[in-house]
């Protein structure tokens, strides 16, 4: 075998303008916090004085409860919409259809409202024997449907028809072979479903999915409308006597920015494990990446020995 | 032993499928008896693949009766009458039916050995352990039992055909269909496959196999079936249609392949 030939030394491609438009926005977010803590007539003892106060812990609270429990609900809800609408059967399409239309086509606060003011169109809800015959299960609505109940109501149902969307066109994108495969073994309809499509589908659902996440996060602090003592609904109160607005809107919004942050960085490790087998090597992570695009190599691959190649299987 | 007095495992008799006003099958009677290697060949569009779907029921037979070991195909004969079976019935007939495809159809999100071992945790309940050790055996029997973790992104295209085969075997199915197993593969990893197919017919699994490979039909085969059209055009030993064709058509479709 002829003798191992030396690892080339290249000089890697420049990328002059990276560094120009580096140094443009360097200044800018330097400007920007300058302006802020110099001119800026903020009160920066009362972001800190709330910032981990109780009642803004409370609203916090919340405002995660509403998020997880909305999202659960309009994930399990969404795949079961989905399900039925890619279904033989007309009757669960069209059931699922009629859902995604009405719960998609109104804006959610109002969803919302209705859920908070059903009591005044249905005073009394009950479970029993439908067209008026004996009820199992009833009360008032006012007590049943409390407004945190109404605003899990409100944003669950609503996120299920964007979720059954998004849970649609993953299940759409995998391809037919994989059901056949599935049937071909004896694997019934909902177990190929389980166990090969969604887990599969998952790689188009889950980016998002985390948005919706995110969105959720966010879109809770609607549920203020029905009273709900959210996040933004505690920061309310509190300046509603201390009428430092700004400064609360800037507690509740560097929290929110907390929450958001670390969700994306579920988001990161989740696709990157449902992507598994479909590479051949997981995807870099964003500081790899950014590392590796942004900073000029002074390649490691350039000094040292080129890894020995890997040998065909066996 | 008289051919009457086995069941045939796979019985055609007159089998039409159309899909809209295509009739794609125009009335296919074959028979393969258990134990036996059918090949079937064919021009693309012949046929060839919906007659092997028709066979573990992923086409429905439009007319005409076919019968897998002695059972009608998605229907339920009782007292005269036929009805149609339930998914349940159907996943139950296909779980005795292996079936290898073209473009393997591996499950992607799952290692060599977590496609081996899905069906039979899956439909024939086996325990996680039990249906390892089995599924273990096969990756060993195709030769990737060092494999066994990879997932097939990372195999060759006849490693990831030789996982297919093993996942099909899992179910240990009485008949297995190969619908142009080697097709999609590299010439040079053609061999392994069929290295593999060879054993099973030396197993003495009934097979049938839609495939372009001359070889393996003269010398694994027991019979040769020649489709064009939706109609089986000739038949009989491969040795004898290859070297001698009766017909024009499968005269002019051999002068191609060979
Ligand atoms: N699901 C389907 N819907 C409509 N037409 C179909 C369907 N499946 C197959 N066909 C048609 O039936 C005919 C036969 O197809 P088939 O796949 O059985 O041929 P084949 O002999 O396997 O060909 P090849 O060698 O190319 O695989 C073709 O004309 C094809 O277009
Ligand atoms: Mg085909």
């Amino acid at each position: 075998m002829a003798e191992r030939p030396h690892a080339i030394e290249a000089v890697p491609v420049r990328h002059p303008w990276r560094w120009v438009f580096a140094v443009l926005i360097v200044l800018i977010v330097a400007n920007a916090i300058w302006s802020v803590a110099t001119e800026a007539q903020l009160e920066w003892s009362v972001i800190g004085e709330y910032l981990f106060s109780e009642q803004i812990f409370n609203g916090i609270g919340l405002t995660l409860v509403l998020t997880v429990i909305a999202m659960t609900m309009g994930v399990v809800l969404g795949v079961v919409l989905a399900v039925m609408w890619l279904s033989p059967n007309p009757l669960a399409s069209g059931a699922s259809w009629f859902y995604i239309w009405i719960f998609r086509g109104t804006p959610v606060l109002v969803q919302l409202l209705f859920w908070g003011f059903l009591g005044a169109v249905y005073p009394h809800v009950s479970i029993g024997v439908p067209f008026g015959g004996p009820e199992l299960l009833g009360g008032s609505s006012n007590e049943l449907i409390t407004p945190f109940m109404a605003a899990i109501f409100g944003l669950g149902f609503n996120e299920a028809a964007y979720m059954a969307e998004i849970v649609r066109a993953g299940i759409t994108s995998v391809d037919e072979g994989q059901e056949e495969a599935a049937a071909a073994l004896g694997m019934s309809r909902m177990k190929t479903m389980r166990r090969i499509v969604l887990p599969q589908a998952m790689r188009v659902i889950i980016p998002p999915t985390g948005n919706e996440t995110i969105s959720m996060l966010k879109t809770s602090s609607l549920v203020s409308v029905i009273a709900v003592s959210d996040l933004l609904y505690q920061a309310r109160l509190i300046y509603s006597r201390n009428y430092n607005t700004i400064e609360l809107l800037i507690v509740a919004s560097l929290w929110y920015l907390f929450f958001t942050s670390i969700l994306t960085i579920i988001q990161y490790y989740l696709e990157r494990y449902y992507n598994r087998g479909s590479r051949r090597e997981p995807p870099p992570s964003r500081i790899e990446h950014f590392v590796k695009n942004f900073l000029p190599r002074h390649d490691r691959s350039a000094t040292e020995p080129l890894p020995p190649r890997s040998g065909d299987s066996k | 032993m008289s051919a009457a007095a086995v069941t045939p495992m796979v019985d055609a008799d007159r089998v039409h499928k159309r899909f809209g006003r295509n009739e794609v099958l125009r009335g296919i009677t074959l028979s393969v008896a258990p134990g036996e290697v059918m090949c079937l060949l064919g021009p693309s569009g012949s046929g060839k693949s919906t007659f092997l779907r028709c066979i573990n029921h992923l086409e429905r037979v439009d007319a005409g009766e076919l019968r897998v070991d002695g059972e009608l195909v998605g229907y339920r004969e009782a007292s005269g009458k036929i009805y149609e079976q339930k998914e349940s019935e159907v996943a139950r007939d296909r779980s005795h039916i292996g079936m290898v495809f073209q473009r393997f159809n591996l499950f992607p999100h799952k290692t060599a050995l977590g496609n081996v071992i899905e069906a039979p945790m899956m439909v024939l309940n086996l325990s996680r352990t039990e249906a390892t050790d089995r599924g273990r055996a096969l990756l060993d029997r195709v030769g990737l039992l060092d494999r066994c973790d990879a997932y097939p992104a990372q195999l060759s295209g006849g490693q990831q055909q030789r996982v297919a085969i093993a996942r099909a075997l899992a179910m240990e199915p009485k008949l297995m269909l190969f619908d142009e197993p080697t097709s999609a593969l590299d010439p040079e990893l053609v061999g392994d496959v069929l290295a593999v197919m060879r054993q099973l017919v030396d197993d003495g699994m009934t097979m049938v196999v839609v495939t372009h490979e001359i070889g393996f039909a003269r010398e694994a085969g027991d019979q040769l079936v020649f489709m064009d059209e939706g109609v089986v055009v000739e038949q009989g030993d491969p040795r004898e249609v290859i070297a001698s064709p009766q017909h024009e058509r499968t005269k002019a479709f051999l002068s191609k392949v060979l």
